[in-house]
C-alpha cells in the first residue's frame, strides 16, 4: 500500500470510530436535558435520578467523542494537505465556525453542567444541558455543510491565479440542497440513537427491577427513549427518501452503485438481497421489488435510472467539461482511471444502513407496545431487544456514512478533485502507517475501557434519591460533585 | 483594513488564549505528583481531587482555543495550515495522543473508586500534561525559527530537523511557563496547606522559566526580532518577575495575572518575530510562506471577520461566567467521598 491507501484507511477508521460516539452525544444530550428540565419543573425524584443516571452514561460516551474529534480537525492538514490547499478557502470556514460557535458552547456549558450541582442556579443548570445540545447540533450543521460541499460543490469559483477553488457565495454553501436534507437526516438519526440507547438501557433495567419500587422509573425512561427513537426513525425515513432523489440528481453514480445497476433502466427494480459478484456479469437478485429503485431515485415507479456503464462515460465527460471551463491547470485534479466507486461496498452498506434503521424502528415500536399500561415484557427475547436497541441505530449511522463517503469515490470533492490528488505529498508511507497503528491501538484500548465502564454504570442502575435541597450549604461543606 | 494582517493577529490571540488558559490546566495536571502529595494516601488523594476539581469545569473549554486556532488557520491561511500540519506530522501525532490520554484521564479518573484505576489515569494525566505543552512549544518555535520548505511550499526536512536546540529550548520554556502558571493557579484557587505549597513552589519554577524564556526569546529576537518583538519580550519578563513578586507577598490574583501576561506576551513575541512570514524557509532555493501568499481569498477573510466580531464577545461572556460561577476556593474539606463503583 502507498501513503494514499494508508491515509484512506486511516481516515475511514478514525472517522467511523469518531462517529460511533457523535450521534449518542447529540441524541442523549437532548434526552438528559429533557429529564433535567422535568426535574426543575416538577421536583419529582424520579426525574432527578434519571437525569443523574443518564447524565453519567452520556458523559462516559462524550469523553471519547471529544478526543477523537480533535484528531479529525488535525487530520486534514496532516494527511490531506493538498486537499487543504486546494479547497481550504471554502472548507476551512465551516470548521472555524464550528469551533467558534459550537465547540466553545458545548465544552463550556458541559463544564457548567457537570460541576453545577448546587453551585449554579437550578434553571440555568438545566439550561446548560440544552446549550450543550445546541452546541452539538450547530457543530453537526457546520461539519455537514463542509461535507455537503464535498458531495455537491456549490458557491465556489476556480481561481487560475492561485490555482485553487475559492469561495464565491458562503450562503450558497450553507444552504446547499444536499446540506438541507442531509442535516435533518443526520440529526434525526442521532435522536434515533439517543432515544434507542436510553430505551435499551432502561428496558434491561426495567426487566431486572420488575416488581421493585424502581419499576415505574425505568418504565418512564423506556417510554421516553422509545417515543424519541420511533418518531426520529420516521424522520430518518422521510428525509432519507428526499435524500435519495437529490442524490440521484447530483450524484447519479452513487445511486446506480447502491443497486449495482450497470445498465440504464426504466422502472428499475430494487433488490433486497442478492448473491453473485456484483461486477455486472451475472449478479443474481434473490428478492427483488420491481420499480422500487426508480421510485427511490425519481419518485416515479417507471422513472429512468442511469446505469454504471453509461455513468462512467458521463463522469469522464463531466471531468472534461471542468477542464474546458477552468483550463488545463485543473486537469490533474479531475482525472481518474475509473469513475466508479467500489460497487459491492456501496451495494451492501446501503442495505445495511436501511436494514438497521428499520430494525431500530421496529425495536422501538415493539418496546413501546410491550410496556403499554403497566406491562413489563417478560420473555427472555427482550434482553436481546435491550442490547440491540443501542447498537442497531449506531450501525445504521456507520453504514450510512461508509456508503456516502465511499460511494463518492474516486472523488474527494465531487467533480472537482479526486482523492488521489488530495493526499499530503511530504508525508511518507511509514509515517502514515505509524500514525494509523498508534490510533488503532489507542482507540481499541479506549473502546474496551469505555464499554466496560458504561456497562458497569448500567448494571449499577440509578442511584437512590438524595434531595439536593437537604445538602449542607455552609462554607466548608463538601461539594455535591467533585472529580 | 488589511484583513490578512487582522487574521494573523487573531490567530496570535487564539494561541495566546490557548497558552494562557490551557497553560494553567496543563500545569495543574503536571504538578499532580508534587502538589498532590499529602501526609498520607488519603490526604494525597484528596489533594489531587482538589486540584483536578479546580480545573474541572474549565479545561475542556480551554482546549477549544487550540481547536479554534487550528480551524482559524485552516480557514484564513490554508497554505499555512497545510504546510504546518504535514510538516509537524509526528510531533502533532504525539500531541494528539497526549491530549487524548490526558482528557480521558480527567474524565474517567473519578468514575471508579479503585486505587489502581486512579493511579493509571494519574499517569495519563501527568504524562499528557507534560508532553503536550512541550511539543506545542517545539512546534511553535520551529515555525518562527524557520524550516526547510521548498518552492512548492512543502516541508522537505525530517523529524530530526524539528528537534533542533532552539526548538527544544522553546518546548522547555512553554512547559516551564505552564508549570509556573499552574502552580500560581492552584495557589489562587485553593485553601489550606495545598495553597501554601503551591505558592512556595511557584517561585523556583518561575525563576527557571525566566531563565529559559530569556534565552529562547532572546535567541528568536536575534534571529528575526524587531523593536516590537523586543518590547513584548521585555513585557513578558517584567510580568513574570512582577507575578513572582506578587506571589511571594501572597497576592495570588496579581501573581496569576502576571503569569498570564507572561504567556500572552511570549506568544506576542513569537508572532511579532514571525511577521510578515507565517513559516519562513531555511532553504536557499525555497520559498517562505508569508501572510500574503498563504492566506485565503478576501471574501473568506471578510466572512470570518464578521463571525469573529459577532461571536467572540459572546464566547468571552459565557466563558467569563463559568470562572465567576466557580470562583470559590477549594480545600480538602470540600471533597465528597468517592463514588462507590467497583
Amino acid at each position: 500500500m502507498d501513503a494514499l491507501d494508508v491515509a484512506r484507511w486511516q481516515f475511514a477508521i478514525t472517522t467511523v470510530y469518531h462517529f460511533l460516539f457523535v450521534p449518542v452525544t447529540i441524541g442523549m444530550s437532548a434526552v438528559v436535558a429533557y429529564f433535567h428540565t422535568q426535574w426543575v419543573r416538577t421536583h419529582r425524584p424520579e426525574y432527578y435520578r434519571l437525569t443523574k443516571f443518564f447524565g453519567k452514561l452520556f458523559l462516559i460516551n462524550f469523553a471519547l467523542g471529544l478526543v477523537t474529534g480533535i484528531v479529525q480537525e488535525f487530520q486534514f492538514g496532516m494527511n490531506w494537505s493538498d486537499y487543504s490547499r486546494f479547497v481550504g478557502d471554502i472548507f476551512g470556514a465551516p470548521l472555524a465556525f464550528e469551533a467558534l460557535l459550537a465547540f466553545f458552547l458545548e465544552s463550556t456549558f458541559l463544564g457548567l453542567w457537570i460541576f453545577g450541582w448546587g453551585r449554579v442556579p437550578e434553571r440555568l443548570h438545566a439550561a446548560s444541558m440544552w446549550l450543550v445540545h445546541l452546541g452539538t447540533v450547530l457543530s453537526a450543521y457546520f461539519i455537514l455543510a463542509a461535507n455537503s460541499f464535498m458531495q455537491n460543490p456549490v458557491g465556489f469559483r476556480f481561481n487560475p491565479e492561485t490555482g485553487r477553488a475559492e469561495m464565491a457565495d458562503f450562503l450558497a454553501i450553507l444552504t446547499n440542497k444536499v446540506q438541507l436534507v442531509t442535516f435533518p437526516h443526520v440529526i434525526f438519526s442521532a435522536y434515533m440513537v439517543g432515544g434507542a440507547t436510553v430505551m435499551g438501557v432502561a428496558l434491561w433495567l426495567l426487566r431486572r427491577e420488575r416488581g421493585t419500587d424502581d419499576e415505574p422509573l425505568y418504565r418512564r425512561a423506556v417510554r421516553v427513549g422509545g417515543v424519541v427513537a420511533l418518531v426520529a426513525s420516521l424522520g430518518v425515513v422521510g428525509t432519507g427518501d428526499v435524500q435519495g432523489k437529490i442524490m440521484t440528481e447530483v450524484q447519479p453514480m452513487k445511486m446506480a452503485a447502491a443497486e449495482a445497476l450497470y445498465d440504464t433502466t426504466d422502472g428499475a427494480p430494487f433488490s433486497v438481497l442478492s448473491i453473485g459478484s456484483l461486477d455486472g456479469s451475472e449478479a443474481t437478485r434473490v428478492i427483488e421489488v420491481p420499480g422500487l429503485l426508480s421510485f427511490l431515485g425519481t419518485g416515479d415507479w417507471e422513472g429512468r435510472v442511469e446505469g454504471i456503464d453509461d455513468l462512467r462515460e458521463s463522469e469522464r465527460e463531466m471531468a472534461q467539461r471542468v477542464v474546458d471551463r477552468y483550463g488545463a491547470d485543473i486537469a490533474p485534479y479531475v482525472q481518474a482511471d475509473s469513475y466508479a466507486p467500489v460497487i459491492p461496498l456501496a451495494y451492501w452498506t446501503f442495505r445495511l444502513m436501511m436494514g438497521f434503521g428499520f430494525l431500530t424502528m421496529a425495536l422501538a415500536a415493539a418496546s413501546l407496545w410491550a410496556t403499554r399500561g403497566r406491562r413489563v415484557p417478560v420473555s427472555r427475547w427482550w434482553t436481546l431487544v435491550a442490547v440491540l436497541a443501542p447498537l442497531s441505530p449506531v450501525l445504521a449511522n456507520s453504514f450510512g456514512w461508509i456508503f456516502t463517503e465511499t460511494g463518492r469515490q474516486p472523488w474527494v470533492v465531487y467533480g472537482l478533485m479526486t482523492t488521489q490528488t488530495a493526499v499530503s505529498p511530504s508525508v511518507s508511507v511509514g509515517e502514515v502507517w505509524f500514525s494509523m497503528v498508534v490510533y488503532t491501538l489507542l482507540y481499541a484500548a479506549l473502546a474496551v475501557v469505555e464499554v466496560k465502564l458504561f456497562l458497569t454504570y448500567v448494571r449499577k442502575g440509578a442511584e437512590e434519591f438524595v434531595d439536593p435541597a437537604d445538602h449542607d450549604t455552609h462554607d466548608d461543606a463538601p461539594l455535591q460533585f467533585a472529580y | 483594513m488589511d484583513l490578512q494582517l487582522v487574521w494573523f493577529g487573531l490567530i496570535g490571540l487564539l494561541w495566546a488564549g490557548y497558552l494562557v488558559l490551557e497553560g494553567f490546566d496543563f500545569g495543574v495536571g503536571a504538578l499532580l505528583p508534587r502538589l498532590g502529595r499529602g501526609t498520607d494516601a488519603v490526604d494525597s488523594e484528596k489533594r489531587r481531587r482538589v486540584m483536578l476539581t479546580a480545573i474541572g469545569p474549565h479545561w475542556d473549554g480551554n482546549e477549544v482555543w487550540l481547536l479554534t486556532a487550528g480551524g482559524a488557520t485552516f480557514a484564513a491561511f490554508p497554505e499555512w495550515y497545510a504546510t504546518m500540519f504535514s510538516a509537524f506530522y509526528l510531533p502533532l501525532l504525539l500531541v494528539l495522543v497526549a491530549l487524548i490520554v490526558r482528557n480521558m484521564g480527567l474524565e474517567y479518573r473519578h468514575k471508579r473508586d479503585d486505587a489502581q484505576w486512579r493511579r493509571r489515569w494519574d499517569t495519563a494525566i501527568i504524562a499528557g500534561s507534560v508532553l503536550a505543552p512541550f511539543l506545542i512549544g517545539v512546534a511553535l518555535t520551529n515555525v518562527v525559527r524557520g524550516l526547510p520548505i521548498d518552492a512548492d511550499l512543502e516541508f522537505t526536512g525530517s523529524l530530526f530537523t524539528l528537534l533542533n536546540p532552539l526548538a527544544l529550548l522553546g518546548g522547555a520554556t512553554v512547559l516551564a511557563l505552564s508549570l509556573t502558571h499552574g502552580a500560581v493557579f492552584v495557589a489562587l484557587k485553593t485553601t489550606g496547606t495545598i495553597r501554601e505549597d503551591a505558592r512556595r513552589l511557584a517561585t523556583p519554577l518561575g525563576l527557571v522559566t525566566a531563565g529559559l524564556a530569556v534565552v529562547t526569546l532572546g535567541w528568536l529576537g536575534l534571529l528575526s526580532g524587531s523593536v516590537w518583538s523586543w518590547s513584548t519580550t521585555v513585557v513578558a519578563a517584567a510580568a513574570l518577575l512582577g507575578g513572582l513578586g506578587a506571589n511571594a507577598v501572597g497576592r495570588e490574583g496579581w501573581a496569576f495575572a502576571g503569569t498570564a501576561v507572561t504567556g500572552a506576551a511570549t506568544v506576542a513575541t513569537y508572532f511579532l518575530a514571525l511577521h510578515p512570514d507565517v513559516m519562513p524557509t531555511t532553504s536557499a532555493d525555497g520559498r517562505s510562506l508569508t501572510i500574503a501568499n498563504a492566506s485565503s481569498s478576501p471574501m473568506t477573510l471578510e466572512i470570518m471577520t464578521w463571525a469573529a466580531v459577532v461571536f467572540t464577545p459572546v464566547v468571552l461572556l459565557y466563558t467569563g461566567y463559568t470562572y465567576y460561577a466557580f470562583r470559590k476556593r477549594l480545600g480538602t474539606q470540600h471533597i465528597p467521598d468517592a463514588v462507590a463503583v467497583k
